[in-house]
């Protein structure tokens, strides 16, 4: 009993102050790129051809990249050589509307906006959520299973993993839905009583991810229901995810 | 030895490789298996009219100006003969024996006279339609169209192929009752379905039934290298990141002979320990939650997570992605890198010491770990059970030891073994293997060798770059579960044939419902986790 306590004291408080302090994250994290469209050589593709899923929409004045289908390898900013593709690590990445995941040169990136009206205020202060995992590789899940540790700690903002999708407000999905996943996905989503949120977790879930276009696959979450929140990343930081989650809710503090 | 040799991370001309009859084969796997070989792979690959390796056929294109990933239930090795290949390990000789045989459309089966082939005959049968006769429960194990015209299991074309929906074994018996668990679950875990044979608590058999992960990886393998291949390497499984490309790096520096320079290697050794000690403190963790001890359940969920941004200091991603690729690494360490890696790493190896010696002096914990789900050394022998489950059950075998390349021929990790074979061995070997791992990984922080840390020119950049032509190589890693064997055939333009990825939950799900025989129900969970098998890894 006595080594419990010690130690308990030896680990120490551990909770992030985050989000109302701040967090440092690793400065090699490929979070939200930025675009120069008018460094974009003519004539040159080389992006294109280096991207592994088709996520780069425009070249030159149209110059786009897709965060839904994005892995944020980064191969992109390696191959151009004058510049064009930067990417930064600026977590804050998650969207309501899947057309808002398309970067383009210029300021302005719409991050997801609260809920408003009857769920708005259903969830705001507790919100169940019932995992559906169909397909990804397991580090979407990872990434979420850690928002339950102290570190991040979600349960603070009333946000909680729940076994039954009965008890659930949210489904999030991750993986790009195998066929051998659609109708235990649609079950659960059917489970779960309205009015109840999507949110597709991780670039399988939002456009298939790294199986995009697989005949075993159905390129995400949208086969059975559109997602309400989409968080992008290969997979996204679990403060990615976080965040993404407490715009959904309304419990970002403003300005952050 | 009979067949043709390799090393790890080495190829052999795929002429120089015996095609036995099948009679031969027959014999020569189940006597080296018998002999104490192991069964890394064994596969089927479609056969063309000239010998060559077939190229897949019917490719739809994908996203990203490549093809790969035929249509569902189109023929991906056309009409196409297959030609059935094994690997098998030798640890005394250090090396690997490759035998060939061309089976025709049924087969008489290894397993019964070998149980190690148990599901891959069950692989073979599904993907390539052919019969292996004999066979003691020959079933699907993924649930798709074979990628040849035809059906082992005589399933008419155009009927639908749901998940599962199989016969399951079944005990028979007034107070048997059966209990059937998944694909979701209660957590946030991937899917599975489990079936148990109960009475009352006692767990007479459990049956477990996957593939509800099958993504069509190997399909789409075939055909690269191509620019998403390192990216279907690296979420093979995710939490084995680095382990798998790592096993891909090998293969392909084998086939083109482009040696990775030394600090490449360091780091990939840095980056696959650092690996195993995230998962193996995560799991610690969850072992602990698992039997209501919470002191260490929350201490170690939170230094997993430190692992693991010690994984995103190096590269930018807590998983390793991006980080391997052939010809060495991405990411360089910069001086005040591995300084702050040297840092931050000693104060999270000596809280992860504070929090799992707790486990180890509270007899509650230890009352619920030991004499728990039990495998015996020779059901994990028989089996051909791998990695840290294996050497739970007094099995020495460690690819680090026995087959070393890269970084641990130059450094050695001891390997850990236990000989109970209980939750407690697998939690214990865990420790050791943490220990093991937190020397090694302060050798190599303390002698990082200098130079570059990619070799130079493009090695396999994508399309522009083919292999050398009917190769097949063989790699082998220890990643945190076990071994893990890539092997692949290149075809006449230097393209991959056919692509066979092993991961060690392949092996090792056989091992966990032996564990649960005669076990209360109530311990499953316990369990499941100190194995902590891979379904996305077992599915593809
Ligand atoms: S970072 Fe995204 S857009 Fe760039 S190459 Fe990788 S997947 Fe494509
Ligand atoms: S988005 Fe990436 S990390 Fe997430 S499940 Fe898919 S492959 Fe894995």
């Amino acid at each position: 009993m006595l080594q419990v306590l010690l130690s308990r004291w030896q680990q120490g408080y551990r909770t992030m102050a985050w989000p109302e302090g701040d967090v440092v994250l690793p400065d090699r994290l490929r979070g939200r790129p930025v675009l120069r469209p008018e460094a974009c050589r003519d004539g040159c593709d080389r992006c294109r051809q280096v991207c592994p899923t088709g996520a780069i929409l425009g070249l030159g004045p149209t110059l786009a990249i897709d965060l839904g289908r994005c892995l944020f390898c980064g191969e992109c900013e390696r191959a151009c050589a004058p510049g064009a593709i930067r990417f930064t690590n600026e977590h804050r990445l998650a969207t309501g509307r899947r057309e808002d995941l398309i970067v383009r040169g210029g300021p302005g990136y719409k991050l997801a906006e609260p809920l408003t009206g009857e769920v708005g205020a259903l969830f705001a202060r507790s919100c169940k959520i019932r995992q559906v995992s169909a397909g990804g590789c397991n580090a979407c899940e990872a990434d979420i299973n850690v928002l339950g540790t102290l570190a991040f700690d979600m349960g603070r903002f009333g946000l909680q993993v729940v076994a039954s999708p009965r008890h659930a407000d949210a489904v999030a999905v991750t993986g790009p839905v195998p066929h051998q996943m659609k109708l235990a996905l649609a079950k659960t989503v059917a489970a779960t009583p309205t009015p109840r949120v999507i949110i597709a977790v991780g670039a399988c879930a939002i456009a298939g991810g790294p199986f995009a276009g697989h005949a075993e696959v159905n390129d995400g979450a949208a086969c059975v229901a559109p997602a309400d929140l989409s968080i992008p990343g290969c997979p996204p930081h679990p403060l990615t995810i976080l965040d993404g989650l407490l715009r959904l809710i309304g419990r970002m503090p403003a300005g952050r | 030895m009979i067949g043709a040799r390799v090393i790890n991370g080495g190829t052999v001309p795929v002429r120089d490789i015996p095609v036995l009859g099948m009679e031969a084969f027959r014999a020569a796997v189940i006597e080296a298996v018998r002999d104490g070989a192991g069964l890394a792979a064994y596969f089927g690959y479609p056969l063309a009219p000239d010998g060559a390796v077939a190229p897949p056929g019917g490719g739809a294109a994908v996203a990203g100006g490549r093809t790969g990933g035929a249509p569902a239930g189109s023929a991906g090795g056309g009409t196409h003969p297959v030609r059935l290949v094994a690997v098998l390990t030798w640890p005394m000789a250090g090396g690997c024996e490759v035998v060939a045989t061309d089976p025709g459309e049924s087969f008489p089966a290894l397993t019964p006279d070998c149980p190690p082939a148990h599901w891959f005959e069950r692989e073979i049968a599904e993907q390539w339609a052919l019969r292996p006769e004999g066979h003691p429960w020959l079933k699907p194990i993924r649930y798709h169209r074979a990628w040849r015209p035809g059906d082992a299991w005589g399933r008419p074309p155009g009927t639908e192929i749901l998940p599962c929906v199989t016969d399951f074994f079944r005990v028979e018996g007034d107070e048997i009752h059966e209990v059937a668990v998944g694909p979701v679950h209660a957590g946030v875990i991937e899917p599975g379905h489990f079936r148990f044979q109960c009475h009352g608590e006692q767990v007479f058999h459990l049956e477990i039934a996957l593939g509800y992960q099958h993504r069509g990886v190997e399909r789409a393998l075939a055909g690269g290298p191509d620019p998403r291949t390192p990216h279907l390497m690296e979420t093979l499984a995710g939490d084995t990141t680095i382990g798998h490309s790592l096993a891909y790096a090998h293969l392909v520096e084998g086939m083109t002979g482009v040696k990775a320079p030394a600090r490449a290697l360091a780091i990939r050794a840095l980056a696959l320990e650092l690996e195993r000690l995230a998962n193996h403190v995560g799991d610690l963790g969850a072992l602990a939650n698992d039997v209501g001890f919470l002191p260490t359940a929350s201490y170690c969920g939170r230094l997993r997570g430190d692992f693991l941004n010690l994984s995103a200091l190096v590269c930018g991603s807590r998983f390793g992605r991006g980080l391997v690729r052939p010809g060495g690494v991405r990411f360089d360490l910069d001086p005040a890198r591995l300084e702050s890696l040297k840092n931050r790493f000693e104060p999270v190896a000596r809280d992860v010491e504070s929090a799992v010696t707790l486990l180890w002096r509270s007899s509650s914990v230890l009352a619920r770990f030991e004499e728990t789900g039990r495998v015996p050394r020779e059901t994990a022998l028989a089996l051909g059970l791998v990695g840290p489950a294996a050497r739970a059950s007094g099995v020495e075998r460690d690819v680090r030891m026995d087959f070393p390349t890269g970084f641990y021929r130059f450094l050695q990790v001891p390997v850990a073994l236990l000989p109970s074979g209980d939750v407690f061995a697998r939690a214990f070997v865990r420790w050791l293997e943490i220990q093991r791992s937190e020397a090694f990984i302060r050798q190599v922080l303390a002698g990082l060798p200098e130079g570059p840390c990619q070799a130079d020119g493009p090695v396999v950049a994508g399309s522009e770059v083919p292999l050398p032509p009917h190769l097949l190589g063989v790699s082998l890693v220890e990643g945190w579960r076990g071994e893990i064997c890539h092997v692949a055939v290149t075809d006449g333009a230097g393209r991959f044939g056919w692509y066979k990825v092993v991961d060690p939950s392949f092996h090792n799900w056989m091992g966990l419902a032996m564990a649960l025989r005669d076990q209360p129900i109530s311990d499953f969970p316990l369990c499941n986790k100190s194995f902590n098998l891979s379904y996305c890894g077992h599915d593809l």
